[in-house]
């Protein structure tokens, strides 16, 4: 338990503990507050409430199954999870991807950052106290969430990007359903800016608010949104492509004001991006063409296959049962995640379980950053930062 | 890409070995990624000239994280994600502890970012940084025993 010794007397401070119930720290966050008056002396984070050993999990699994684990822990941008660990472990055993099963990749992870960031402004508005725009975000969040359901079978928990390519071909009907969405997104946007952008009150709790410069923000690792709001225009996707993105045309918006409101509006100008992003995916995806790569032993078989070729079925059943092995090595694959940089780190010893699997998560790192907002401001604005950062509790404790 | 991989490489690898030649024990190179091998003792000196060799750059400490080799004794290797935003370009640094002796230099004067990474290894591995500030557990409650990342610690936990 994190304790905080407070001086006595006349200068006595006083500590309040927010969280770890707190409906405005996201999840099960804990902070310490020492208070004088209602100025934040001194803030400490406390974590590992919802700390569930996902890493350690993943060395008792086989490669593919440890992919369900990764679901669950940035539970707003599973599908980026899922990306992040199968780069790993593809760069690790050498694969390539059909390029059909990238732009499906990166149509479905632009989405996801929509939907990221839509539940990001949502519960944010709420926490500043502009009640409407939760309901409104999240109706078009639904929308997204119909399209995964499509896709994988499941709103949240897609587990839809496999090693290799893909688990299932698009479904029918799949490019009308995105377009239809595409078309309906942008007027939402402006919507939500004509709410906020210019909002007196919305401006008041955010602007000037959480300054750190962006030497501080970058000697405490911080990526993501939080950066680029400090003038930095470090995206992963820019920076060092994977699935295909250097074939895509989009900007990466900055602010240099690097506080709340600089946050909030990089964040609403990424949604923009993105719907630029899914527009050209659905371009390039073809209508017919491999979603996997043809790796016997590592992929599964075709359906189709098995019926016919023993091959197939011998690797099908010791794909299953077995799992494969890449060969010794270690792998880092990062990408930009709604959060920022999201890396996995995969060692394999050459046996059919990863000796290690590390996930470095933007949000926890990204936490860091936390006291070094609040200190000296009001307790009021503590909300406004932790809101800001945008942290997954799930991917902070993992 | 691997081209380019090794262009670079070579020039992170000659920069640190134009700097100390101690510094740099064993490269290696795989699947494009570079990963320098570090003696213990010189670690937080060559992070240091990584970060502020102005022709290296090493401006964000991406990730830190350990690997248990259990039975290999080092067991413990650490490796840290190195990134210059300015340059694009990534490295690793490897170094190996024992479990004798399991500490290390905190690299937190450093790059502060490595505080919370470095409490998270010390934490799930057991690891103590020397110069960290605050050296806590960060994931775990403070009473929990052991450290469930080392590979004798069982999976299902201790009963």
């Amino acid at each position: 338990m994190t304790t905080v010794e407070t001086a006595v007397g006349a200068t006595k401070s006083m500590v309040l503990n927010m969280g770890p119930q707190h409906p405005s720290t996201h999840g099960v966050l804990r902070v310490l507050l020492e208070l004088d008056g209602e100025n934040v002396i001194k803030a400490i984070p406390d974590l590992g409430y919802l700390h569930t050993g996902i890493e350690k999990s993943c060395e008792d699994k086989t490669y593919s199954q440890a992919i369900t684990l990764t679901d669950r822990m940035d539970y707003l941008n599973p599908l980026g999870n899922n990306l992040v660990y199968c780069l790993a472990v593809e760069k690790l055993l050498g694969l390539e991807v059909p390029k059909r099963a990238q732009y499906i990749r990166v149509m479905l992870v632009e989405l996801q950052r929509i939907s990221s960031h839509l539940v990001w402004l949502g519960t944010h508005a709420l926490d500043m106290g502009a009640m409407s725009l939760m309901l409104y975000c999240f109706r078009e969040r639904e929308e997204i969430l119909k399209i995964f359901e499509r896709f994988a079978g499941q709103r949240m928990m897609t587990s839809y990007i496999r090693i290799g390519g893909l688990a299932l071909q698009p479904p029918a009907g799949w490019r009308e359903h995105v377009k239809r969405f595409l078309d309906m997104m942008p007027p939402r946007i402006d919507e939500y800016e004509a709410l906020l952008t210019e909002n007196r009150i919305w401006q008041g709790r955010l602007k000037g608010v959480g300054y750190v410069s962006a030497e501080d923000l970058i000697a405490l690792s911080t990526t993501g949104p939080g950066l680029r709001a400090a003038g930095v225009a470090y995206d992963n996707r820019k920076a060092f492509p994977y699935s295909s993105y250097e074939e895509f045309e989009f900007n990466v918006p900055t602010r240099t004001e690097s506080d709340c409101y600089a946050r909030y509006l990089v964040r609403v100008a990424e949604m923009r991006e993105s719907v630029k992003i899914v527009r050209q995916a659905v371009e390039k995806i073809t209508d017919e063409g491999a979603i996997k790569t043809e790796a016997p032993g590592i992929v599964p078989p075709e359906r189709e296959k098995m019926k016919t070729e023993m091959e197939a079925l011998i690797y099908h059943f010791k794909i299953f049962t077995e799992g494969f092995s890449p060969p010794p090595g270690e792998a880092f694959a990062t990408v930009e995640s709604p959060r920022g940089e999201l890396g996995c780190f995969v060692a394999s010893d050459g046996s059919p379980k990863p000796l290690r699997v590390h996930f470095r998560s933007p949000s926890f790192v990204n936490l860091q950053a936390l006291p070094k907002m609040v200190e000296g401001q009001l307790i009021a604005d503590t909300v406004a930062c932790i809101g800001t950062i945008d942290i997954v509790l799930g991917e902070v404790d993992r | 890409m691997t081209q380019l991989a090794n262009a670079s490489a070579s020039t992170v690898v000659e920069k640190l070995r134009g700097w100390n030649p101690q510094a740099v024990s064993q490269v290696v190179e795989y699947r494009g990624e570079i990963t320098i091998v570090v003696p213990k003792e010189l670690l937080r000196a060559t992070a240091q000239q990584c970060r502020d060799n102005p022709a290296l750059n090493f401006n964000l400490l991406s990730d830190a994280t350990c690997v248990d080799r259990f039975p290999v004794e080092p067991r413990f290797e650490l490796n840290y994600q190195l990134l210059s935003i300015p340059r694009r370009e990534r490295v690793r640094l490897r170094t190996s502890v024992s479990i004798q002796r399991p500490v290390i230099d905190s690299l937190v004067p450093v790059w502060t970012g490595a505080n919370w990474l470095e409490r998270e290894i010390f934490d799930l591995f057991g690891i103590r940084f020397e110069g960290h500030p605050d050296l806590r557990r960060i994931l775990l409650p403070d009473d929990f025993e052991g450290a469930p990342l080392r590979r004798d610690f069982p999976v299902e936990g201790k009963r």
